[in-house]
């Protein structure tokens, strides 16, 4: 199975390269990508040093043009797209059908992957993204279980990439406005969720508050770590009930399950993390080859190494396990 | 006062579960008394809750018909699984209405056919817009999160199709394939015991600071806020917006129908509408930040020159 390494910096790019990544993905500074974060991301100057790189090493480069055209500036994702293709992408990962429609008609030969920015979540989806824009590779959302992607698989006739490894979304990616709700800049818009931006912290009493936007997300009693407040992993107030209520501060992680996912007819396994650290993504990248190689009684002692890069987060294996419903 | 002209009024599909006499009996009111021309019904959020309504559906539309509306039927908003899959295919093939695509698999399946695009699907742009026409779509919700200036250039651009804005409701902003509303009860999904059946509007989701901030209705993830285009409704005709969705809340929905009409017909100022629309759905904050390109949850007044008649109206 193909390990597809996410890149922020060129320098993480050159580290997923060196640390045996059969693809990196990584995109354009700009809005046309949804990790649109300050000091992430690539010039077209990067771009090309990072294609030839990764040429020498016989690795691939994905590039994500994944947000949604903004109407009357479709340029910047045009742009996006015809210097992708002339830089040498190896494929592009597009989440618009106005720019899949663009791209299929003014670059046939370019190899196109849908999003999971798309929520293409069925077959019939999936069929209607590889008729119409001759889609190659669709990245599932994360609201499948392992039996649900092995069902799809027989019944599609392009590849499939599923995300392992990660950050995790809680809601149908590509579908989801609560970012844009309390802070006006959605992940389809502008490539952000929760952004930094509207983030602020205080102290009230003895508790530390995060706040995004107007809202509060969490208040972390003295002692307790406080995390970032992504939206859909704060807690709240349900009637009497207080809780994480969409999901724990969590992170995706599906390595024990490698096995039934190659055997469901998964082709490329995705670690998330562009806006993670050079240091970050080569360990998890070295581990995660070897992860993927090693027999069932070598693969436990390199998954427990995975798993405190998640920086003591919990983990959780989402929607691919039916009882996270 | 200015009139609107060539804007109706259309009604989205219930987003809430109600049981079926109460889903009926919603229906038929609607029927008999509110000023929509255009009526899309059916399961859209939870493909768990179809029987609910199912032995309802034939006697809704043919009330609905007899009273001179135009009936759609939506198709599911999420479909993963096989069954669900098979319920879209059903729908597409059998329906002798026609449908509203929530999901990529019924946007597929419907190529040839003319239907109308439901706003969970991203158009964000003209070429969207009119790639979705040239395979037969022949209107489009779009996405409430879409701000004014990307409606202009949409419409502007995509002239073969009629366009519809959420101008009225809890805005749905996200769907899971897990239940935060059966979790919240302590329950699962698989065995969620309808728990969503309970709260007819939504269940409300306060921050830790006990402020409204959105809702649970099963799967789906909607804003606490309503929003209210009224007063930009005569920037959304002058854009070339055709139709204006009302989204069914647990209130009276034939007031607010009515309300939407006299503003649009220039009988009512939208000051005074906005007034009656807080009397007809109290408790519930309107929001229309999203059309201006602000945070959904807010509330802009809009520019002197869109609005008609009447005094400034202040929400809070």
């Amino acid at each position: 199975m193909e390990l597809i390494c996410p890149a922020g910096t060129p320098a993480a790019f050159r580290e997923a390269v060196d640390a045996g990544a059969d693809a990196v993905y990584c995109g354009f500074r700009d809005e046309t990508n949804a990790r649109n974060f300050p000091g992430l991301n690539f010039s077209r100057d990067e771009l090309k040093t990072a294609i030839a790189y990764a040429r020498r090493h016989k690795v691939m480069t994905f590039v994500a043009i994944n947000t949604f055209m903004r109407a009357g500036q479709e340029k910047l994702w045009h742009d996006a797209v015809d210097d992708a293709v002339r830089l040498g992408a190896d494929a592009l990962i597009l989440a618009d059908f106005g720019l899949m429609a663009y791209t299929a008609e003014r670059h046939p030969q370019q190899r196109l992957h849908v999003s999971v920015q798309a929520s293409a979540s069925n077959a019939d989806a999936v069929k209607f993204l590889v008729e119409t824009f001759g889609a190659k590779r669709v990245v599932l959302p994360r609201i499948l279980t392992i039996p649900d992607i092995a069902r799809l698989a027989r019944q599609i006739s392009c590849e499939i990439e599923v995300f392992v490894f990660g950050g995790l979304c809680v809601m149908a990616e590509g579908r989801c406005s609560l970012s844009s709700y309390a802070t006006g800049k959605s992940p389809n818009m502008n490539g952000v969720c929760s952004p930094a931006s509207h983030v602020r912290y205080r102290e009230d009493g003895s508790e530390l508050v995060s706040e995004l936007g107007d809202y509060t997300i969490n208040r972390f009693p003295a002692g307790e770590a406080a995390g970032y407040p992504t939206l859909c992993k704060g807690r709240f107030d349900i009637a009497e009930e207080r809780g994480y209520a969409f999901e724990d501060p969590v992170s995706l992680d599906v390595m024990d399950h490698i096995d039934a996912l190659r055997d469901a007819g998964v082709g490329a396994l995705k670690i998330e993390g562009r806006q993670r650290g050079k240091a970050y993504v080569a360990e998890v990248v070295s581990v995660m080859r070897r992860a993927v190689a090693a027999d069932a009684t070598e693969r436990p002692a390199l998954l427990s190494r995975l798993r405190r890069l998640s920086e003591g987060q919990k983990t959780t294996s989402g929607a691919y396990e039916k009882r996270w419903r | 006062m200015p009139a609107t002209p060539h804007l109706s009024l259309s009604l989205g599909p219930l987003l809430y579960l109600w049981d079926g006499p109460k889903w009926r009996d919603f229906y038929f009111r609607i029927a008999d008394e509110a000023p929509v021309d255009h009526v899309t019904l059916g399961e859209a959020v939870c493909s768990k809750r179809l029987h609910f309504i199912e032995p309802h559906v034939a006697e809704v539309i043919e009330r609905l018909e007899a009273a001179g509306k135009k009936v759609s039927l939506a198709s599911l908003a999420l479909v993963t699984l096989e069954r669900e899959s098979q319920l879209v295919r059903g729908l597409v093939r059998d329906s002798i209405h026609p449908i509203e695509a929530n999901d990529l698999s019924a946007l597929g399946l419907l190529a040839g056919k003319p239907h109308s695009i439901g706003p969970l699907i991203n158009v964000y742009n003209g070429a969207t817009a009119r790639l979705l026409a040239s395979r037969g779509a022949t209107s489009i919700c779009l996405p409430p999160e879409l701000p004014m200036a990307s409606v202009s250039e949409i419409v502007r651009d995509a002239p073969d199709v009629a366009f519809e804005i959420f101008g009225f409701g809890r805005v749905p902003l996200a769907i899971s394939a897990r239940c935060a509303h059966a979790r919240s009860k302590g329950l699962v999904k698989d065995n969620c015991q309808f728990i969503c059946g309970d709260d007819s509007d939504g269940l409300i989701v306060e921050t830790l600071d006990r402020q409204p901030f959105l809702v649970l209705n099963g799967v789906q993830t909607m804003s606490h806020t309503c929003q209210s285009l009224l007063q930009e409704l005569p920037a959304l005709t002058a854009a070339g917006i055709s139709r204006i969705r009302l989204s069914p809340q647990d209130c009276d929905m034939v007031t607010v129908a009515r309300i939407y009409e006299s503003v649009a017909a220039g009988l009512m100022s939208a000051a005074e509408g906005l007034a009656r629309l807080v009397a007809a759905y109290p408790g519930v904050p309107l929001s229309n930040g999203f059309h201006y390109g602000q945070t959904g949850a807010s509330w802009i007044e809009a520019p002197a020159g869109a609005r008609h008649g009447g005094e400034r109206w202040q929400m809070r």
